[in-house]
């Protein structure tokens, strides 16, 4: 009797796990035909985006982003500073690596941002569709990325295809916040003047409140490029090559050097994405201040 | 007066936030106070059986301190806000009663508004932000910006067509909004405190830029504000709010003369205490200056270059000695002569604190702008004819 008050009843037990995992499996084989058709479209996007970087030679690519750093800057040592990064990654031998990681933040990227901006807008025009979302977003950031990668490993295999997945559910979040906050957050008095000159509501939506958020917006798609480099690492659990995998098999092996290489090459290549990004942000920005 | 000449008709208009409006309206009907209506039901009663009548062409002028209610009656007028109770009438259709197309029609062609932090969007120019009412209406694009950029040229803002909002002072922002609200060509234009934001001076160059607009457009407008000397200055018709009822409906003159309770004659007689303006707020810096020893040619020169026919005569410590005109300077270049030869040393001066009631008899005789001349008998600002008579509208 007293044991019963002094720890939890090893009889009290509510098996969940299985029934989750047989609602999985279930799902796996019934709708196989549904997840690789999925799974053949999100490769062959894949695909596509790395040979497209492929195509770029790596001088160009290197003479671009230096470009682009004087562009935003306006100054000319953040341009070579930015150059140099990139050419740093070059000569620690993971010029393939690295694209075949920025391939799958930029095919991530594309999907978070396709669903993510809708829903955004959705849940910024009604408190229903908000009510509903707003606790499914915080479980998506809360909940440890392990958890949701074995579910797509079952439903998609391995390799790049469940790490495009596990790095959507995560990325997806901030585009969706950001957007939904920045057409809220669109001066009152500015709504009601598009709506006293009998704007339809989708009117007012294009015309005034996305332009308006927009500075909001681009914040959050600088937050889920961010969000999707981060995964990177994690993804490489599930086979997915590139930097990540690099330095997965490095410290399984105890070496690090080689595992710090891929660490830095990662850090210059999210300094980048996030610099070049905020640049042009800022740049839009300063248009409409 | 016909019933043709009303535009708009507000009958027992009311309008309730919060939930328990039912039980409001019953303790409205018994006739319960907007404070306790609020500690019994937690309703917040913004306007309160509210009528009033609006005659085309003419300027209402709806006043009240903040939370009167005023705000919300005008948002009612084009259904940004939809009323608890009550009809509103516009053209003897009640507007409340129009399904989503109509009203969006209505807002389209007949009713415009002025927003007092102006509304304005700050990713467009300022020919797209006056467009964007026809182009909500589908206007062709090469159309609309012909009509916006007529109404940008009424408003005074020509040349500015392509700078950004963020670029512009609060006067100019308040003409965007206007402009923007002209371009629709609608019957009414509602401006809610659509000079609050802007400072005295600014808004003084409003009311009158406003009263230009009228004259030349007859448009029905409905004013909101909180400032009397505003109300009166612009209004035909004023009406006075507090906790959402209407107490005075009448023409400035008659509510001067017959305030209907205390709270209207104390809100009155606030407007007298503000309106002292004196000499120092309308003058100007002289700009057509000569020295005593200057000659006939260099005085019409000055003359010249600023495009006027007399020019002010000053001594080493800028004190004003006279005016020279452009007979004198001629006189005194034929002669060889100083300028001082040929000054007319009677002049109106005045000191900067002298108010503009006084300031009018002298105004009214003189020949040149009145001097002012400040303690050290130094020349700091002249006043026009014109400037005395604008401080009064």
């Amino acid at each position: 009797m007293t044991q019963l008050l002094l720890s939890f009843p090893s009889g009290w037990r509510l098996d969940i796990g299985t029934v989750i995992d047989d609602a999985i499996n279930a799902l796996s084989v019934n709708g196989q035909s549904f997840f690789s058709a999925i799974r053949d479209g999100v490769l062959w996007l894949l695909n596509v985006v790395e040979m497209g970087l492929t195509l770029i030679p790596w001088w160009l690519a290197i003479a671009l982003v230096g470009l682009a750093g004087y562009f935003i800057s306006k100054r000319i040592r953040t341009g070579i500073l930015y150059a140099a990064m990139l050419f740093a990654i070059g000569l620690f031998g993971l010029w393939d690596l690295m694209l075949q990681t920025l391939t799958i933040v930029i095919v991530s990227v594309f999907f978070s941002l396709l669903f993510g901006f809708p829903i955004g807008i959705l849940i910024s025009m009604s408190r229903r569709a908000e009510r509903i979302v707003r606790p499914i977003l915080d479980l998506m950031q809360t909940l440890p990325a392990f958890v949701y990668l074995v579910p797509t490993i079952i439903l998609f295999s391995v390799g790049k295809m469940p790490a495009v997945i596990a790095t959507i559910i995560y990325s997806i979040v901030p585009i969706i916040r950001m957007t939904s906050h920045g057409i809220r957050n669109v001066d009152k008095e500015v709504v009601e003047a598009s709506v006293s000159f009998g704007a339809s509501r989708m009117q007012t939506l294009f015309k005034v409140q996305i332009p308006q958020a927009l500075p909001t917006i681009m914040t959050g798609v600088n937050q889920t490029i961010m969000m999707a480099m981060s995964m990177v690492v994690t993804c490489a659990l599930i086979g997915a090559n590139g930097l990540g995998m690099e330095i997965l098999v490095a410290t399984n092996r105890m070496e690090v050097g080689q595992a710090l290489l891929p660490g830095i090459a990662i850090v210059f290549l999210a300094i980048l994405l996030d610099r070049l990004t905020q640049g042009l942000i800022k740049k839009e920005g300063g248009k409409q201040k | 007066m016909s019933d043709n000449d009303i535009i708009l008709r507000v009958e027992h208009l009311s309008r309730l936030f919060g939930m328990n409006k039912s039980a409001a309206q019953k303790m409205i009907a018994e006739g319960a106070q907007k404070d306790e209506i609020y500690k019994k039901t937690g309703v917040t009663v913004a306007v309160n059986d509210v009528s009033f009548k609006v005659r085309r062409g003419e300027i209402f002028v709806l006043i009240g301190l903040s939370g009167s209610g005023k705000s919300t009656i005008v948002r009612c007028l084009n259904m940004l806000q939809r009323p608890s109770s009550g009809k509103i009438l516009f053209e003897d259709t009640d507007i409340s009663q129009f399904d989503k197309k109509e009203l969006r029609d209505y807002r389209r062609q007949k009713i415009a508004m002025v927003f007092q932090s102006f509304g304005l969007m700050s990713h467009r120019d300022v020919l797209g932000n006056v467009a964007y009412g026809l182009e909500i209406k589908g206007v062709a694009k090469a159309q609309r910006e012909e009509k916006a950029r007529e109404m940008i040229k009424m408003v005074g803002l020509e040349g500015l067509e392509s700078k950004n909002i963020g670029e512009l002072s609060g006067g100019m922002r308040q003409r965007v909004g206007l402009a923007r609200a002209l371009a629709n060509d609608p019957d009414i234009l509602l401006m809610d405190e659509p000079f609050s934001a802007l400072d005295p001076l600014v808004r003084r160059d409003m009311q009158f830029e406003l009263l230009r607009i009228q004259q030349k457009m007859n448009k029905t407008i409905i004013f909101i504000t909180h400032d009397i000397d505003e109300a009166f200055k612009l209004g035909q018709t004023v009406g006075i709010m507090r906790d959402g009822r209407l107490i005075q409906l009448d023409t400035p003159e008659n509510m001067t003369a017959n305030p209907a309770d205390d709270y209207v004659k104390e809100f009155i007689e606030s407007a007298d205490k503000s309106r002292i303006f004196s000499a120092s707020h309308i003058m100007m810096t002289p700009t057509c200056l000569v020295h005593l020893r200057d000659t006939g040619p260099i005085a019409l020169k000055e003359m010249q270059k600023n495009g006027v026919s007399s020019a002010y005569v000053i001594n080493n410590h800028l004190e004003l000695m006279g005016v020279i005109t452009q007979d004198g300077a001629i006189s005194a270049r034929r002669e060889g002569k100083t300028v001082d030869q040929y000054m007319i040393t009677d002049l109106p001066r005045v000191s900067p604190d002298t108010s503009i009631n006084d300031l009018m008899p002298i105004a009214a005789d003189a020949r040149f702008p009145i001097a002012v001349i400040d303690e050290q008998n130094r020349f700091t600002g002249i006043i026009s004819k014109a400037a005395v008579i604008s401080s009064l509208l």
